[in-house]
């Protein structure tokens, strides 16, 4: 010992050792803690589809790093469409959600629950309701819709909040009798809000049209895909001049395999 | 070696049931007191707190907010809105001036049960256990602290067992009921004094502001103690009463480590009174002890 202590005092102190080996094992502690907390946290990223965040939410992302899990929005929601997550709930435990077709958001003109997050994981941004996008809505079940198969039903379009903006009737020809029409509920993304009031309205027994996150629900247009006539109204030109315009094509005659079987 | 397995039957035997229990009854009180400011409203719909010990809104005017949850989404590089950071504030400067761990033993829902544990590995004898290093709790704090910027969540919320308890019994929930008794059964079999003495970085967390706090234990009696050690036995953080109790005349008899809890139970315990409640600048110590009935022995 004495001799490979070093002149400089430091060296093979045993005491030194043994605290720096006390070290090195709180490392590896912290770290494992660390680790497994990490783990964790990661567990509870995804948000299922069939849940939503309440109005004003930041991004799922951010939304774990502001949300205390508090309960107060879930306190203050007049309509208890809040409620705080259940281990197996799907959202982080402990964190705010609602299930459209349970009770949906009434989109309250004072938003009460954003007033009453402490953290801003609800964004006080928000003031106007109409500007949240708690999900969007889709129609998920075109064959099983009322309007779909030439009935008026029309109710997710009635009870919308955004009546005529965030979801409209498209008509089109009802290829079953050739007579009548089909009146399409659409929903536009650009307004829909994502409240779910459709959602819950349906009267079928399996929803016909669901609200689903927003990260589920939209697609982007790729950032490469030039759509000529966007582009020539954006120039105010042809793009390439004296471009040779061939006539349209015609829809072929359709194929045997290809026509549709008509249910008697 | 056998450790003493009931302290605080001399201080019955002489002093009586209530005052041998009474700060121990006043906390349970105080404890369950704030509980029920949250509880009333979802029970019985009268609404004095709303939210639970993350974050809570009373009576509409007093917004409180947990500063280490307000630390860790900071460190998850979100800044709260001011509502959040004016709570942390008040919950902050309010520990700094009574004493931080005074959260441990006068509010935390988990003291009861970490006393619990203890209680009953006293009395089935089971001894010290794993002894875990004392700097622990800090690397945990640090961890805490890391994962929660690595991974940009509140990473312990993710199983800090006191917000989950109140959580779970204000809003019906039931997942947390088994991290508390995880914590039951480690503190009974594994540790003594294992959770709430070694790991929970809450509690190192109000350690910390735990330097200033008014509210103090003094060993003012000392010079009365006989070693019977009832109190070491009953203090989760024994190693606090040492320089106070055992100082020489010059040193403070205030219990100044930042571990102690304020919980009074040294005080409630010792037959001799040895240990008063008192402020940080009460520097006075009983000059003289009683005349006990060991030193007539010993004169005579
Ligand atoms: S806007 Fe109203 S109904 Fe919708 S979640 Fe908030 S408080 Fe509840
Ligand atoms: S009020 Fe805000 S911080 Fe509290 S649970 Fe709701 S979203 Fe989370
Ligand atoms: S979710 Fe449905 S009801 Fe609500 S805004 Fe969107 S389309 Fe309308
Ligand atoms: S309520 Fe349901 S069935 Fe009726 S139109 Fe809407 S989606 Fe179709
Ligand atoms: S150490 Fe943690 S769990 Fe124990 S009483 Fe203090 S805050 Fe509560």
């Amino acid at each position: 010992m004495a001799i490979s202590s070093s002149k400089n005092g430091g060296g093979f102190d045993p005491k030194r050792r043994r605290a720096l080996k006390e070290i090195a094992a709180s490392c590896v502690g912290a770290v494992a803690i660390t680790t497994f907390l990490a783990g964790l946290g990661s567990l509870s990223r995804p948000l299922p589809a069939a849940t939503l965040r309440p109005p004003g939410a930041l991004g799922e992302r951010e939304f774990q790093s502001a949300c205390v899990r508090c309960g107060l929005c879930v306190r203050d929601c007049p309509y208890k469409t809040l409620r705080l997550a259940e281990a197996g709930d799907g959202p982080a435990i402990g964190t705010p959600y609602f299930l459209a077709r349970e009770v949906p958001c009434e989109m309250c003109d004072d938003i009460p629950c954003v007033k009453a997050c402490p953290t801003g994981a609800l964004d006080h941004a928000l003031v106007d309701i109409d500007k949240a996008r708690m999900g969007q809505a889709i129609l998920t079940g075109r064959e099983t819709c009322l309007n779909m198969q030439g009935l008026r039903c029309d109710v997710c379009y009635r009870v919308c909040p955004l009546i005529d903006k965030a979801i409209t009737l498209q008509v089109t020809h009802n290829a079953r009798t050739s007579r009548h029409a089909i009146f399409e509920p659409v929903v536009h993304a650009d307004a829909c809000t994502g409240c779910g009031k459709c959602e819950k309205a349906c009267v079928l027994d399996e929803t016909a049209i669901r609200v689903v996150p927003l990260a589920l629900a939209r697609g982007a247009h790729d950032i490469h895909y030039r759509r000529g006539w966007i582009e020539k109204n954006k120039a105010g030109k042809e793009l390439v001049p004296g471009i040779v315009d061939l006539p349209d094509r015609m829809p072929a005659p359709p194929t045997l395999s290809t026509i549709p079987k008509v249910p008697q | 070696m056998t450790g003493n397995r009931n302290p605080g039957a001399d201080a019955r035997a002489q002093h009586g049931l209530w005052r041998a229990s009474f700060w121990l009854i006043m906390r349970r009180v105080v404890q369950l007191s704030f509980f029920l400011l949250f509880a009333s409203g979802p029970w019985l719909v009268i609404w004095i707190a709303k939210g639970t010990l993350a974050s809570s809104m009373t009576l509409g005017v007093l917004p409180l907010t947990d500063p280490l949850i307000v630390a860790q989404s900071l460190a998850a590089r979100h800044v709260p809105e001011t509502l959040a950071l004016i709570g942390a504030a008040i919950v902050l400067g309010a520990y700094l001036l009574i004493g931080g761990r005074v959260y441990c033993s006068w509010v935390c829902p988990i003291n009861p049960v970490t006393d619990l544990a203890a209680w009953l590995r006293r009395r089935l004898d089971i001894g010290k256990g794993w002894v875990m290093k004392k700097q622990t709790r800090y690397w945990v704090l640090g961890a805490v602290l890391a994962a929660s910027a690595i991974t940009g969540t509140i990473a312990f919320e993710l199983v800090n067992p006191i917000t989950t308890l109140y959580r779970n019994l204000l809003f019906g929930l039931s997942w947390g009921l088994s991290l508390v008794a995880m914590i039951f059964l480690f503190d009974l079999f594994v540790a003594r004094d294992g959770w709430c003495g070694h790991i929970c970085p809450v509690g190192t967390f109000y350690g910390l502001i735990n330097t200033h706090g008014l509210l103090r234990v003094s060993a003012r009696g000392r010079a009365r103690c006989d070693d019977c050690m009832d109190c070491y036995g009953v203090c989760p953080e024994m190693h606090v009463i040492s320089p106070a109790l055992k100082g020489k005349d010059d040193q403070s008899p205030i219990i100044s480590s930042r571990d102690c809890t304020a919980c009074g139970r040294c005080i409630d315990v010792c037959p001799e009174r040895v240990f008063a409640f008192t402020h940080r600048f009460d520097e006075r110590v009983d000059l003289q002890a009683p005349p006990a009935e060991n030193e007539l022995q010993n004169v005579a």
